[in-house]
């Protein structure tokens, strides 16, 4: 009964959406109502409306310049805080010592609001950096915690087994280590993901640099380009989205790798 | 000579071991039989350096030249057969991984992960692991268990034929009628069991 099953996933997948646009739509149509044709493009535009728009921005070149260089930018600073999260975690776990340096600095990082972090970092840097510096700082907690949690989760008897049989400590890394925290990676992965973008483009938006998302959005915002702002959330989205996917695949379980 | 004299050792209050000693054969393969939770286990572990007792002495290969099957089979579940056996022979030896397979009677499952295997698939698959790691000492725990009586009769020879003594703990009456001597053994704490010399 393969038509049936391929049916009902094409459901499940488009309906939702469909839904949501259609909430979108009506709710534009009411603004529309409620302001007598007074311009509701500057409260809520049209769904369609933000796909005309996001097709005109889509076809100047600045449009995928500005959207590369937030995307490197992001994804550096993404980079950054994993690279520096995960030393950390491994750190930490090393050592009761380090966990008790380490956990009250993260803490105050998790709990600092992120436009401080952005005023101050733009105080000490120049504009570009701070969209990946802020990245990298909310990303470090989501990875120091989970990996942390997972190095503690790994297998002892396996790291007993590694230990017995003279593995050395990049091949018991390699066989133990790394496929025991896929899972933790995956879900650190998914969650820095939407903060980074948030953060990052949040920061693009304060400290407006030459090209970034986030400038633009700030641009619309103040020519009361609503569509236009629509439109680079939608951009953010999709590339947070495409991102997301692609680091997943990249730490996916290999087939067959399921837990005995 | 391969010997253990005056070993105490406890987990928490539970008294493991407890000055007791043992002289094992230089070749051959000797099966330590005895109720399970006698501490046949913690032997082994400590002929394999895992375990350090309280007190007493053990004369035996290094850790590092003893190969440790555990009670546990202890695969990876993310590696498949083919890899479990190349993981633990250097690459100059991967040629022999076929023979090993064969010994396991896991020819064709190369590709397999240890999910997909059965429970006696996969005993056969860590004990042929051990066997590969080699060394002056092979310490077997419970190395049969799920495993049909044909094939423990397969393995034991191939068990005989090996260079280095073997000490295997095992419940099974075959493994104790093909081996080269039985230790019938008693505990907590272990001790030899009445009429064994």
């Amino acid at each position: 009964m393969a038509c049936p099953d391929r049916l009902d996933r094409a459901l499940s997948l488009l309906l939702p959406p469909a839904f949501w646009l259609g909430v979108w739509q009506l709710g534009a149509w009411l603004v529309e109502l409620h302001v007598e044709g007074r311009g509701n493009e500057l409260l809520l535009p049209y769904p369609a409306t933000v796909l005309l728009a996001l097709f005109r921005l889509a076809r100047s070149p600045e449009f995928w310049w500005t959207a590369l260089a937030s995307l490197a930018r992001i994804a550096a600073g993404m980079a950054g805080g994993a690279v520096l999260g995960g030393l950390l975690a491994a750190l930490t776990c090393t050592s009761p010592w380090c966990r008790r340096l380490f956990a009250p600095v993260i803490r105050i990082v998790r709990a600092t609001p992120v436009v401080s972090f952005i005023l101050l970092v733009l105080l000490w840097t120049g504009r570009d950096q701070v969209p990946a510096v802020i990245a990298g700082l909310m990303v470090l907690p989501v990875v120091w915690e989970n990996l942390t949690q997972g190095i503690r989760a790994t297998d002892g008897q396996l790291l007993e087994l590694a230990r017995a049989y003279r593995f050395s400590r990049w091949k018991t890394v390699r066989l133990v280590y790394l496929p025991s925290l896929r899972p933790h990676l995956r879900s650190a992965a998914a969650t820095a993901m939407g903060l980074a973008w948030k953060s990052g483009v949040a920061a693009e938006v304060l400290c407006l640099p030459r090209l970034g998302i986030g400038a633009q959005i700030s641009r619309a915002k103040q020519t009361f380009e609503t569509a236009d702002l629509f439109a680079w959330t939608a951009v953010v989205i999709l590339l947070s989205l495409l991102m997301e996917r692609a680091l997943t695949r990249l730490i996916r379980r290999p087939e067959g790798g399921k837990p005995l | 000579m391969i010997s253990v004299s005056h070993l105490t050792l406890s987990y928490g209050e539970k008294r493991v071991l407890e000055d007791f000693s043992l002289t094992l054969p230089e070749r051959g393969v000797t099966v330590l039989s005895g109720p399970s939770g006698c501490g046949k286990t913690t032997l082994l572990r400590c002929l394999a350096g895992l375990e350090r007792p309280r007190s007493g002495r053990i004369q035996a290969p290094p850790p590092r030249e003893t190969s440790l099957l555990f009670q546990e089979d202890r695969l990876f579940p993310w590696r498949t057969v083919e890899q479990h056996l190349m993981d633990v022979l250097p690459q100059s030896r991967w040629a022999e991984v076929p023979r090993w397979l064969a010994l396991a009677e896991l020819t064709g499952e190369e590709g397999s992960f240890p999910a997909s295997l059965s429970g006696g698939m996969r005993r056969r698959l860590a004990l042929v692991r051990a066997l590969a790691l080699g060394g002056q000492l092979y310490l077997l725990d419970e190395p049969f268990t799920g495993v049909d009586p044909a094939r423990v009769r397969r393995l034991m020879d191939a068990l005989r034929a090996l260079d280095a003594p073997v000490l295997l703990s095992s419940h099974e009456t075959l493994a104790c009628s093909l081996a080269d001597q039985v230790i019938c053994l008693d505990g907590p704490p272990l001790r030899l069991a009445k009429g064994q010399v």
